[in-house]
């Protein structure tokens, strides 16, 4: 591999892995406050995708009025989604819940299919995320540029959110003990809305950022970066905000790698990211950056 | 006595379904049942649109089928595959088993309905394929019929366009592995190619994606480096025009050829300007009518949907009138009957050109080559076999 190349290879596994770190802090956010997985997650990617096609080419709003208003609807999304699916079984078995976030994925793309139709949309051009930029041989689009600033800025405000600001002490307080956070006089209620509220924000963000640099959307193109994203936040230890980012970036660059060393093995792509995550579960099941837990009996 | 009345409700609103039941079944004896068997959900979408948009406008048009003197009536049962090959055996099998159809019409994309053949031949219910151009698809099952040429003509026509018009030495492969059909006619593009410039090696590289897959940076950028004279991508409409909106990203400045799946809208909107002068082959262009009923097809499509029609909309209107023709002139629903009457048919005037089947049930129809120009498919040429 020539120079050129593997530099164009490296901007290629990191624009994609900034991808995939900013879908999965969303994710694991949720899960270190609520320990749920939030298999909804996906599909809350997509509604922020398509909230903003509408916004832009149905209400004819410009792009950074689209960009706001379809944010804070998945965000209200969010908050919906929690106070419908997953409130009234917050002390139910953990199993129930997931089964309920199933249950919403599937009910939410199905609704999607119904409401959007089937047939693909594409996403406008945008010109100042549409553009190439070229440094010498090296060439991306311009939105590769914006989304690993965003990650990393979406990775230091909710670091400084949950650990220096009076609702993130809350949230800290609900994810260790609910019932006594609630004794503490924690609105546990509006913290989880919060939590669920700026998780889908995140989502949404992802799912525009995907839209700009890959500009088609359908009801179902949330489900594999969903996936990826869980096995990004896994692979760096669930509820790891900062493992999230990690793990984002190392699925980008390993998916990148496989095929620009192994060729005969692209078909294989999405098989090596799940063989990944079993191998993370069965070697070190916290993941690179999570803390291991004594499971209180 | 309210747990009695109950039971009387209980009953009477049984006997009501079941009489219900009843008068629909009587009723259905006059009714003569087609199975659409498309993509309606899922990447292959569009397609499966388009060529439900021909059936219903051939529907529209051509609400009955007379046998025996006696006018019956067509109802369309229109099942979802949802590009899925194991969605796609289910699909086959609720036609077959629980809605009992006549003859299934579709699917858009082979490996559909590859995955569905041999069920439709189990239940001996004949089927048209519309636009699943790959051979095996007809190969080995008599009930299997097609109304749209196959692969190896396709590949060596496109092969070609690549040898002579672009005047292409080498080329690169990308194919969507996961596709049965991507995969065959980038083979008969590689066999017929490698005949043409008499050069084993003038295939430089085949590159792999998976049906689905929205990066493609990691293949495109090992093209870069290859220097090909033409890129041949048949696939899937929207992850095409990714991958050629993603090249010319990367700064690859190479033709793109590609075949009949390209000629959906979605490849255009999808690929913006990224697209312009991509070449594909296709079944059938506005303009250049080959029977009387093509005009028909396509006056009635402009009335009837407000737009010119586009991609595969045409066979799917050939592929119900097709079945009109061989169940009249079956003279019944004898499923045997049906698929002999399909297979003797000759020079049938279809919208999209005139169809007689060969030993495998595939029609020799000729090929039109079109290209985005000005964001729209401009035709270029006939190729005849």
């Amino acid at each position: 591999m020539d120079l050129p190349t593997f530099f164009q290879q490296l901007v290629n596994a990191l624009s994609l892995g900034s991808l995939y770190a900013l879908i999965a802090i969303g994710y694991t956010m949720v899960y270190g406050i609520l320990r749920l997985i939030n298999f909804a997650h996906g599909d809350v990617f997509m509604l922020g995708a398509y909230f903003a096609f509408y916004a832009i080419t149905a209400l004819l709003m410009p792009w950074w009025i689209g960009f706001i208003v379809a944010l804070s609807l998945t965000a209200l999304f969010g908050i919906a989604l929690e106070r419908v699916a997953y409130r009234p079984l917050r002390d139910s078995p953990r199993l129930s819940v997931m089964i309920s976030a199933i249950g919403a994925s599937f009910l939410i793309e199905n609704l999607g299919i119904v409401i959007f139709g089937g047939r693909p949309k594409s996403f406008p051009s945008i010109p100042l995320f549409d553009t190439v930029v070229r440094f010498g041989p090296v060439s991306m689009l311009s939105v590769s540029l914006f989304i690993p600033v965003i990650t990393i800025g979406s990775l230091i405000a909710l670091t400084l959110i949950v650990n220096h600001t009076k609702t993130g002490l809350a949230m800290r307080a609900v994810s260790t003990d609910v019932d006594a956070a609630r004794l503490m006089a924690v609105d546990v209620n509006k913290i989880v809305a919060f939590t669920f509220g700026v998780g889908s924000l995140l989502a949404g963000l992802g799912g525009i950022m995907w839209t700009m640099k890959y500009p088609q959307l359908n009801p179902l193109m949330g489900i594999m970066p969903g996936l990826k994203c869980f096995i990004a936040a896994v692979i760096g230890g669930i509820g790891n905000i900062g493992g999230a980012v990690l793990g984002g970036f190392l699925l980008g660059i390993i998916e990148i790698l496989i095929v620009a060393f192994l060729p005969a093995l692209t078909g294989y792509r999405d098989a090596f990211a799940f063989v990944l995550l079993i191998v993370v579960l069965l070697v070190k099941p916290t993941g690179l950056l999570g803390k291991s837990q004594t499971v209180k009996v | 006595m309210r747990r009695i009345l109950s039971i009387v409700a209980v009953l009477a609103a049984l006997f009501l379904v079941f009489g219900c039941a009843k008068g629909e079944a009587k009723a259905a004896a006059d009714i003569v049942k087609f199975g659409v068997f498309e993509p309606l959900t899922g990447a292959n979408a569009a397609g499966g649109a388009e060529e439900l948009d021909g059936i219903r406008l051939a529907q529209s048009l051509y609400p009955t089928v007379t046998m025996g003197g006696k006018e019956y009536k067509i109802e369309l049962v229109i099942t979802d595959n949802k590009s899925d090959k194991v969605e796609a055996a289910n699909a086959g099998q609720r036609l077959v088993d629980s809605d009992k159809v006549n003859i299934v019409l579709g699917s858009w994309g082979s490996g559909l309905s590859m995955a569905a053949g041999p069920i439709f031949k189990d239940a001996k219910v004949p089927a048209i394929g519309l636009s699943c151009t790959n051979p095996l698809v007809t190969r080995d099952n008599d009930f299997y019929f097609r109304v749209c040429f196959i692969d190896p003509f396709q590949g060596t026509v496109m092969a070609n366009y690549a040898y002579k018009e672009v005047k292409a030495r080498t080329a690169v492969i990308v194919r969507e592995v996961s596709n049965d059909y991507s995969v065959g006619l980038a083979k008969f593009f590689t066999d017929s190619f490698k005949a043409l410039t008499g050069n084993q090696n003038s295939i430089l590289a085949e590159l792999n994606y998976n049906t689905g897959d929205q990066d493609f940076s990691a293949q495109l950028t090992q093209i870069k480096s290859l220097k090909p004279d033409v890129i041949f991508a048949p696939g899937n409409y929207t992850e095409s025009a990714l991958v050629i909106k993603q090249a010319r990203e990367l700064g690859i400045t190479v033709p793109f050829l590609g075949g009949d799946t390209w000629e959906i809208a979605e490849f255009i909107n999808v690929g913006k300007e990224a697209v312009e002068g991509a070449v594909m082959s296709a079944f059938f262009d506005n303009d250049a009518p080959i029977t009387p009923m093509s005009k028909v097809f396509v006056a009635e499509y402009q009335k009837k949907y407000g737009k010119l029609p586009s991609g595969t909309a045409v066979l799917g209107f050939d592929g119900y009138i097709l079945a009109i023709d061989a169940i009249q002139r079956a003279g019944s629903l004898d499923p045997i009957k049906i698929r002999d009457a399909i297979a003797a048919t000759k020079n049938f005037a279809g919208a999209a050109g005139y169809i007689t089947f060969d030993a495998n049930g595939d029609p020799i129809k000729s090929a039109v080559i079109k290209q985005v120009v000005g964001g729209k498919f401009i035709y270029k040429t006939t190729v005849n076999p």
